[in-house]
């Protein structure tokens, strides 16, 4: 793991020094199904104990609506590994993540209806 | 349980934008991103073709894969996140991860080497993920009418193309309401 206070001799460029998947002791698969723009928020509680600093971190990224691709840019994260880790922080409780879509037509075309017009806005 | 109470967090949609090396996508990206355009890596495992396979065991090779995205928070309820593919040919197996739950496709294109999206325009066509054609106009480029880059492309009649800044973002908006004009259109045929 990171030691703080200790890195002022790395830049941005020399990378994480901890290969990506040993933060999440060589899982590759959430426990919980996560796609790159699925959204997460902290909730403010759940047993904080068992986290690592990774995990830390990754809350830290939580405490407004983010998606997994976003956190997992800004932290210079794996998506997967990203993944592994929100999925740790769902099932403790410290993250709430979005029910996935329902994909019918009806809120499909409801969806659409306001993609146009937020779209429209902007020009 | 994990899934309740999330009515108040934003619903993210994703589009793609695809095209050739070069073409402009990143500068695309960012001309409609609220944000600097991010960069997020994937590490991709596949089956290797097993052209070194000596025992007939499958090899498997992992690939890191990087894109771009951005981000248009449209409401406080929606957000438009939109990537871009990497445009490298060997990342192509990436392309089915990117493209899942994806609403919709802009196919970025350079009228002085067209060829560079037949790929991004075969592998939509395959997928069924419906998308438009938007002709980036290069300065010095020959101007082409966009029914000549249709004819060009083959593409079927009811897939739009249009011209574009990808510079720009007002162009560049313009050519996502195309889109998602052209796939409320088809919702209101399918069903």
């Amino acid at each position: 793991m990171t030691v703080s206070g200790d890195e002022s001799w790395l830049d941005g460029d020399a990378g994480r020094l901890v290969r990506p998947y040993a933060v999440t002791n060589g899982r590759t698969t959430a426990s919980l199904k996560l796609d790159l723009v699925s959204m997460v928020v902290a909730t403010g509680n759940g047993s904080h104990s068992s986290l690592e600093p990774d995990h830390v971190q990754v809350l830290g990224m939580c405490l407004r609506p983010a998606s997994v691709a976003e956190i997992a840019a800004r932290l210079r994260l794996p998506a997967a590994v990203t993944k592994v880790l929100l999925s740790d922080l769902v099932d403790c409780g410290a993250v709430r993540a979005a029910a996935p879509r329902s994909e019918t037509d009806a809120t499909n075309r409801v969806l659409l209806e306001r993609l146009l017009h937020g779209l429209q806005r902007r020009l | 349980m994990a899934y309740n109470d999330a009515y108040d967090l934003p619903i993210a949609v994703k589009l793609l934008v695809a095209g050739g090396f070069g073409v402009g996508k990143t500068t695309f990206v960012g001309a409609v991103s609220e944000i600097e355009p991010l960069t997020t890596e994937e590490v991709i495992t596949e089956a290797s073709a097993g052209v070194d396979s000596l025992d007939g065991v499958a090899s498997k090779t992992t690939t890191t894969v990087a894109f771009d995205f951005g981000r248009i928070s449209l409401s406080p309820s929606l957000v438009l996140y939109l990537f871009g593919t990497p445009g490298q040919n060997r990342f192509w197996f990436m392309w089915d991860e990117l493209s899942t739950g994806a609403l919709g496709a802009v196919v970025l294109a350079d009228t002085r080497r067209l060829e560079a999206c037949f790929d991004a325009v075969d592998f939509f066509e395959r997928r069924g993920t419906k998308f438009v054609v938007a002709v980036n106009e290069f300065d010095g480029a020959f101007h082409y009418e966009p029914e000549e880059v249709r004819a060009a492309l083959e593409l079927k009649p009811h897939v739009p193309v249009t011209l574009c800044d990808a510079r720009d973002p007002r162009s560049a908006t313009s050519v996502l309401v195309c889109l998602v004009q052209y796939l409320l259109a088809a919702s209101m045929t399918t069903s």
